[in-house]
């Protein structure tokens, strides 16, 4: 991937606008989730459209995980390249003078929103898979709902969601408004669309975040 | 002695530049590929010449001592550079820059080369903003030009307060595009140790790579010196810390002359010294003096006690301050010349008036001026019976417009808020305007060397007006010696590459490497540095602002016994073969060991006061100008240039009358 | 004030260089950094030592040649100003100072804390000009009005002194803010329009080959910067290389 597109520049663009693509996405599968916490039942219309919806199963789900991918095997190539770049380490560096920790530790941030992927996709994405193209089991609109609750009973699971967002938000936090400045987007409105990027980062990690712990404690009810 | 020719051309001033480029021979095309020129130093004279040369066709190799061409100290340069655009409609001309250049140097410079400087001064703006450099400019999208320097007219171009790094990086834009082609072959971290002469012509250099410490020969039909000035031999100077007189020193060793050493010009406007760790002086830029007002203390006790600490200066009043320089001179008051001002400084602290703790140091106060501004601004911002606080905060805001960077860099090094308490600045070594004597095609007296740029004796005379330098350099390197060093290689075009396995080379090779050897031999005693200093204390104290025969006859014995000590007894740690700074250090403060001492002999010769130079034994006895510098047009109308014959107290003296056949000269008067 | 110093000392580009620890007194305030490093070499002279190699020439902030990361930072703590500007009434009595080279792969040591910046005039040769004769047969400079907002852009990207600060900060070692300072500069005057694509393309081409690491908008480099040259180049280079990669 790193051999397709040869040029930092190109790099950087590229990660900028994968990125926004997933930051996209991230909209729209909150405000889809939010519906969870007050209606079962706009939920399970949602999920049922986007879980069988040939548009969206087959053309935009795998252009999801492409963008995923992609955006994390590029994130590992430069991350290769940015520490080669620097070969003999400064024996004191004093990073937090002139950087933020977000803005640092894109990659650590980046690396436990990758693992919690893999959570994520361990719970629901492979169920739902097995459930569809591998038992074909009958179809039932109004199950997600229930689902969702049942993966929400462990505190443990609603912990390490609720970190992740916290990691999420994080990420989010450098690379949104980031993204504006490798596409070349710097200007007088920048400072209003930064200042938008950084709500979006605290806001969209905090829904999540509120979904999780309102569907734990609803069950517990 | 004898009569040098200065080759200048026949005819009518205003012509004679167009018609000795018609007449000199050219090069054509092809046979400009089979010649090869070198280049020494690559600030803008250095940097534009090489660019050009490479452009027409030479091969040019490039040297200087930093890692990079584009930090060669052109690039210190903060106000401005001159040029006869007119674009001001205020009546400047071609002749007007010539005649000021003339009357500001005190008459002491060639009238056929300042012409010709004044005649090129425009292409040098056109030229830099086709390259792309980013002049100051109007709402209208124009060029903005100031006055600078005293001078009537408006007429110098600005890039904020750092015009020298915009043109320097010009040049250096230049020369990447010949780099890129191949026709300049840069060597950076580089040093000329020598000038090769094969058959009494220059041919090439010996050089040392600073990095490996290895001595290498380089050839070329012709070689440029382009090496920037001496300031450095005072120690102390606003020069960069590696600024030196090697190359220069090495070709007037090999035979090349050595014209006015004394003119220095020591600049009004620098931070004083702090202690005795100081490493080098920082200039704030004259522009500073259309604003602040001078002042010491009118009582010593006053002064006493400011130095002591136990007084501010804002606690004395006004009628307790003396402005000395509008006490003396009622016309021109905080603007007089540059030389003028400076000895004023020293007359006051000599006198025991001096304000910081070295007792060096006068006052630059801009409080009047906050004032004055914050009057007019409430006034124009349409505020009625502002408050003092109102008024000062404005006026504040007017003043940082102006020289918010200058008052910023001050209070970093001084560590005192400048618009809160007076500046405090004491005059230093800025500018050297004595170098390698060249004719009107900017050759040396060894054919095929040729200087340029503050490296030679220069268009500047005995003092040199601001934002001259720049204009000097970029005339040197773009339009005048790309042309003139033509005629001399059209003889070359059959020549052929030099060889560098020649006796002349071995021989020349040899003497630097013995050289290097002998200083890496010295006893151990006492650093380079400690020389250096010692250096810097002779000339300071006896060749600087104000000179005497008799200091200066003591001068010439001291600097003699100091450079057979400094031979005897230097330490040089580390290895010849080898990055080694403190070598470096020591080839140079070598140089300036015999530099020092011509340069006290030609201002023991030249017993008169013009310019930079004043002698205490050449003032006016009485009248209005009484005390004032008093120049000798009889005895001293001519450039000193000096034949080096061993010991430089040996040198030999030849004049190079100058004659003034459209200027008259007259007394300079700041009255 | 007395400190201690731990200096990197490496004897040439081939050899390995170590932290060595130094101890200074009678330091004053009124000193700049390199002036208190003069005070050591005089010592480590006289005690027939080799003196620390480090950079330096104007000594006024603006040729470029210091470097030096004091502390963890280039220039060290203070804010728009070099090495040579920065002065010891930033430190206090007893204090460790770390004085070590700036570090990439791309500035490889000289010599204890001397490194070869080169490759910021490779990058400047690729393209780092405007292809106009130098002979003097230019057009009138006033018949090329610029626009004064975009003439002091251009000055203030030009005033980069190419000292290598940003890539010294830079956690990636990235060259992006000294080159775009390059690339912007002729991009906002109409005189470099002409060969704006060739310049910009050949630029980030020179700067990749020299093995800088890449921009993640950490925005270090202008902090840290001594001229605060601003990150907005950065997203005009950006802009002007895509736009050159479309054209071609």
């Amino acid at each position: 991937m790193g051999g397709l597109i040869k040029s930092s520049i190109a790099r950087k663009v590229a990660m900028a606008l994968s990125g926004l693509f997933l930051v996209f996405f991230l909209l729209q599968h909150f405000t889809i989730n939010f519906t969870s916490i007050f209606s079962a039942e706009t939920f399970n219309e949602l999920s049922h459209f986007m879980g069988t919806n040939p548009l969206v199963q087959f053309v935009l789900q795998p252009v999801l995980i492409f963008g995923v991918i992609f955006h994390f095997v590029m994130g590992f190539i430069l991350e290769i390249k940015n520490k080669n770049a620097r070969a003999v380490k400064y024996a004191k560096y004093n990073g937090g003078a002139n950087a933020s920790w977000m803005s640092r530790n894109m990659i650590y941030s980046g690396l436990v929103v990758l693992a919690f992927l893999g959570l994520h996709f361990y719970d629901f994405w492979v169920p739902e898979m097995v459930h569809k193209y591998v038992e074909f089991a009958p179809e039932d609109p109004s199950r997600y709902y229930h689902e969702l609750l049942e993966k929400f009973v462990s505190p443990v699971r609603t912990g390490l969601y609720v970190l992740s967002f916290v990691f999420l938000a994080l990420h989010l936090w450098h690379g949104f408004a980031s993204s504006f400045q490798s596409v070349g987007f710097n200007n007088k409105y920048s400072v209003g669309a930064t200042k938008f990027a950084k709500a979006f980062a605290i806001a969209i990690p905090l829904g999540f975040i509120i979904i999780a712990v309102v569907l734990h404690l609803n069950h517990n009810h | 002695m004898s009569i040098l020719d200065s080759k200048i051309p026949e005819g009518p001033l205003a012509d004679k530049w167009t018609k000795h480029k018609n007449t000199i021979n050219l090069v054509n095309p092809a046979n400009k590929r089979n010649i090869d020129v070198i280049v020494v130093g690559t600030g803008l004279a250095g940097g534009s010449a090489a660019a050009t040369l490479a452009e027409l066709g030479y091969n040019v190799k490039t040297f200087c001592y930093q890692d990079s061409p584009r930090r060669a100290h052109s690039i210190a340069a903060q106000g401005g550079i001159n040029a006869a655009k007119n674009y001001q409609g205020d009546g400047d001309s071609n002749y007007r820059l010539f005649y000021d250049t003339v009357k500001g140097g005190d008459y002491r410079s060639r009238e056929a080369n300042v012409y010709r400087l004044a005649e090129v001064s425009g292409n040098i703006i056109d030229q830099c903003v086709a390259q792309g450099v980013p002049f100051a400019r109007e709402y209208g999208g124009l060029l903005d030009n100031r006055s600078f320097g005293g001078v009537l007219v408006s007429r110098t171009f600005y890039a904020k307060g750092q015009t020298g790094q915009q043109l320097l990086l010009g040049a250096y834009s230049a020369m990447n595009r010949q780099i890129n082609r191949g026709k300049i072959e840069p060597f950076n971290r580089h040093e000329m140790l020598d000038l090769v002469k094969v058959d009494g012509k220059a041919r090439g250099i010996i050089a040392r790579n600073l990095v490996t410490g290895e001595i290498e020969r380089h050839s070329a039909h012709a070689v440029v010196l382009a090496t920037g000035g001496y300031g450095n031999v005072f120690f102390l100077s606003t020069n960069a810390m590696g600024s030196n007189v090697m190359a220069a020193w090495r070709a007037h060793r090999r035979g090349a002359f050595f014209a006015n050493p004394c003119y220095t010009q020591i600049h009004p406007t620098c931070i004083p010294v702090s202690g005795d760790h100081q490493s080098k002086l920082t200039l704030m830029s004259e522009s500073l003096r259309n604003d602040g007002r001078i002042w010491v203390p009118k009582r010593k006790e006053d002064a006493e006690a400011i130095r002591a600490g136990k007084l501010k200066p804002t606690q004395l009043a006004e009628e307790e301050r003396d402005y000395y320089l509008e006490r003396r001179y009622p016309a021109f008051g905080n603007l007089v010349p540059r030389d003028v001002a400076s000895r004023a400084a020293k007359e006051r602290c000599d006198a025991g008036f001096g304000v910081n703790k070295t007792g060096e140091a006068v006052y630059l106060d801009f409080a009047s001026a906050i004032q004055r501004y914050g009057q007019e601004k409430a006034l124009t911002s349409g505020i009625e019976n502002p408050s003092k606080e109102e008024i000062t905060k404005l006026g504040e805001e007017v003043i940082e417009n102006k020289y918010g960077n200058l008052f910023q860099m001050y209070e970093k090094i001084v560590d005192e808020n400048p618009y809160k308490t007076p500046m405090m600045i004491y005059p230093a070594v800025h500018y050297t305007m004595g170098g390698l004597w060249v004719d009107y095609n900017l050759q040396t007296t060894v054919p095929g060397c040729y200087a340029a740029g503050e490296a030679n004796f220069s268009d500047h005379g005995a003092n040199r007006l601001g934002a001259s330098a720049l204009m000097q350099g970029l005339a040197d390197g773009y339009f005048v010696l790309p042309y003139t060093i033509g005629d001399y290689l059209s003889h070359d075009i059959r020549t052929g590459k030099i060889p560098t396995d020649t006796p002349e080379f071995d021989a020349a090779e040899k003497d630097a490497k013995d050289r290097i050897q002998k200083l890496m031999s010295g006893s151990g005693e006492h650093s380079v540095d400690y020389y250096h200093k010692k250096l810097g204390k002779i000339m300071w104290n006896k060749c600087g602002m104000s000179r005497n025969e008799k200091e200066l006859k003591e001068a010439i014995d001291e600097i003699s016994a100091l450079r057979e000590d400094f031979w005897k007894n230097v330490k040089v740690p580390g290895t010849a073969d080898s990055m080694n700074p403190e070598l470096e250090k020591a080839g140079r403060v070598a140089d300036f060991l015999e530099l020092g001492e011509l340069f006290a002999k030609d201002a023991l010769h030249r017993n008169e006061s013009c310019g930079g130079h004043f002698r205490e034994e050449s003032v006016e006895q009485d009248g209005e100008q009484k005390g004032e510098a008093l120049r000798d047009d009889k005895n001293f109308k001519y450039v000193a240039a000096w034949e080096y014959k061993g010991e430089p107290k040996d040198a030999e003296l030849h004049k190079e009358e100058l004659n003034f056949e459209n200027i008259e000269l007259k007394t300079r008067s700041y009255k | 004030m007395n400190l201690t110093l731990k200096i990197w000392r490496q004897k040439d580009a081939k050899s390995q260089g170590k932290m060595v620890d130094y101890q200074i007194s009678g330091i004053e305030g009124d000193m700049s950094f390199l002036e208190m490093l003069d005070v050591l070499n005089e010592d480590l002279i006289n005690k027939g030592e080799e003196p620390v190699v480090f950079d330096h020439d104007c000594r006024e902030g603006i040729c470029g040649s210091c470097s030096l990361q004091i502390n963890g930072e280039p220039h060290g703590p203070d804010r728009l100003i070099t090495t040579c500007q920065l002065h010891m009434r930033k430190f206090n009595d007893g204090d460790t100072i770390y004085i070590e080279p700036f570090r990439a792969k791309a500035f490889p040591v000289v010599k204890d804390l001397m490194v070869d910046r080169s490759a910021f005039d490779r990058i400047q040769h690729a393209g780092g000009y405007i292809s106009v004769n130098t002979s003097g047969n230019t057009i009138d400079a006033n018949a090329i009005p610029v626009n004064k907002e975009n003439a002091d852009d251009a000055f203030a990207a030009a005033t980069c002194i190419g000292c290598g600060a940003c890539v010294a900060a830079c956690k990636n070692a990235s060259a992006m803010l000294f080159t775009s300072a390059k690339v912007s500069q002729y991009a906002l005057l109409p005189q470099g329009q002409v060969e704006a694509t060739e310049r910009v393309l050949a630029m980030v081409n020179q700067m990749d080959e020299e093995g800088f690491g890449n921009c993640t908008n950490t925005g270090a480099c202008e902090i840290e910067c001594p001229k605060g040259i601003s990150l907005e180049n950065i997203a005009r280079m950006n802009r002007e290389y895509l736009k050159a990669s479309v054209k071609g």
